[in-house]
């Protein structure tokens, strides 16, 4: 069962954010927002998807100690723009504020979740994590687009593939 | 939160006015951009007596304003618009219908974002036949008011959305690729009445032009 987490402060932006998702999922999945997570949600996911939110939503970035569970979690986990700044946040790297928004071209120098070679993908991001030394970047233009935790199955994407790029979703949900 | 609709009185922007509502958010005033360019990648062309009507039964301040509709020109005329919104109306966020256009939401987010005020797109990436379903289940009535791509033509104009419709547009989508929610500029709307109308609106006259697969129905409302 996959637990799908719901970051954004503003209950009308589910569906823009986290609904998507959803519908890409499709099956055997739960959600939940991030201030309502309990120990047994940890134990009875399988997976974890965390989304991103809003431009002008920042309220993650200021609770972060509600994610202090992604560094002793040990399942596989994809976090989505904010959701992939949070992952970047709790293991040590940097907040730093870029704005991209709309359709970019990026790069995948090594395969990531199925994806491989220059692909469309798009953005919404005001911030991006820079990453601790434990990640490896997958995919950049001048910013770290896709990366994964060295040693644990633990991928971000700073842009949001349930827009371009939605096998990347699959993928992890079918892995 | 305040927030103001990019309205174009078709089913998208009603729709996701209508979600917002449902959730407790309050809609403090209709924006709506008329472009004179109908080739617009922007802005659909919106029937502006409709619009008028409509915002007076659902007792809504508009904000009309019209654009020459070049490219860059007509996104100047939408901040204008916001601008506007949030001085008279307090708004905090804007509201669109955008379901797949990238194009139309990466500008309006970008609008937004320099304007320092939220953005949403509660139909952003929904299944196109969940949307139809939708509609029809909280009891809109929307009609096509123009088609522009082959094989519909203006035998289509002023039909109603309901389950006919979704079993005739699924048969061409599997044949034609026609988008089933007019996505791709295959067709556009005109709610005449939802919960967030005070009383259905009937027309009273039309007016069909065109020609081939494109024609448009302008029409008056009461």
């Amino acid at each position: 069962m996959i637990l799908i987490i719901n970051i954004c402060k503003e209950k009308l932006h589910y569906y823009e954010f986290v609904k998507p998702i959803e519908d890409i999922v499709k099956q055997d999945y739960f959600t939940k927002h991030y201030k309502e997570i309990s120990q047994a949600d940890l134990e009875r996911a399988s997976k974890i998807i965390i989304c991103g939110t809003s431009l002008k939503d920042e309220e993650y970035l200021k609770n972060l100690e509600n994610f202090n569970w992604i560094k002793d979690f040990q399942k596989p986990i994809l976090g989505i723009c904010g959701g992939a700044q949070i992952i970047g946040l709790i293991f040590g790297g940097k907040l730093k504020t870029k704005t991209e928004i709309g359709l970019k071209k990026v790069n995948f120098q090594k395969e990531f979740l199925g994806t491989i070679g220059e692909k469309e993908v798009y953005e919404l991001h005001n911030y991006y994590a820079e990453f601790s030394d434990n990640f490896e970047i997958f995919a950049k233009n001048e910013l770290p687009q896709a990366t994964k935790h060295k040693s644990k199955e633990v991928f971000c994407t700073l842009f949001h593939p349930e827009v371009r790029q939605k096998q990347i979703i699959n993928n992890f949900a079918n892995r | 939160m305040k927030l103001g609709v990019l309205f174009t009185g078709g089913k998208d922007s009603t729709y996701a006015m209508y979600i917002a509502k449902k959730l407790g958010y309050k809609i403090a005033c209709l924006i709506t951009i008329k472009s004179q360019n109908p080739e617009s990648y922007m802005f659909h062309t919106p029937s502006i007596t409709a619009v008028i009507k409509q915002a007076q039964v659902m007792g809504l301040p508009l904000i009309l304003k019209t654009t020459a509709g070049e490219k860059e020109k007509e996104l100047k005329d939408l901040e204008e618009a916001i601008k506007e919104a949030i001085e008279k109306h307090k708004i905090e966020g804007v509201i669109t219908g955008a379901v797949e256009s990238v194009y139309q939401a990466s500008r309006v987010q970008k609008i937004c974002n320099k304007l320092n005020i939220e953005c949403f797109n509660p139909l952003w990436q929904k299944n196109q036949f969940e949307l139809l379903n939708d509609l029809i289940k909280n009891n809109f009535k929307v009609i096509l008011s123009g088609v522009f791509a082959y094989p519909l033509n203006e035998k289509w104009l002023g039909k109603v959305i309901d389950e006919k419709f979704i079993e005739e547009i699924k048969e061409l989508n599997r044949k034609y690729q026609i988008n089933p929610a007019g996505e791709g500029g295959e067709f556009e709307t005109l709610v005449l009445n939802c919960p967030l109308f005070k009383r259905e609106l009937k027309i009273v006259s039309k007016k069909v032009s065109g020609e081939g697969n494109s024609f448009r129905m302008e029409v008056e409302l009461k």
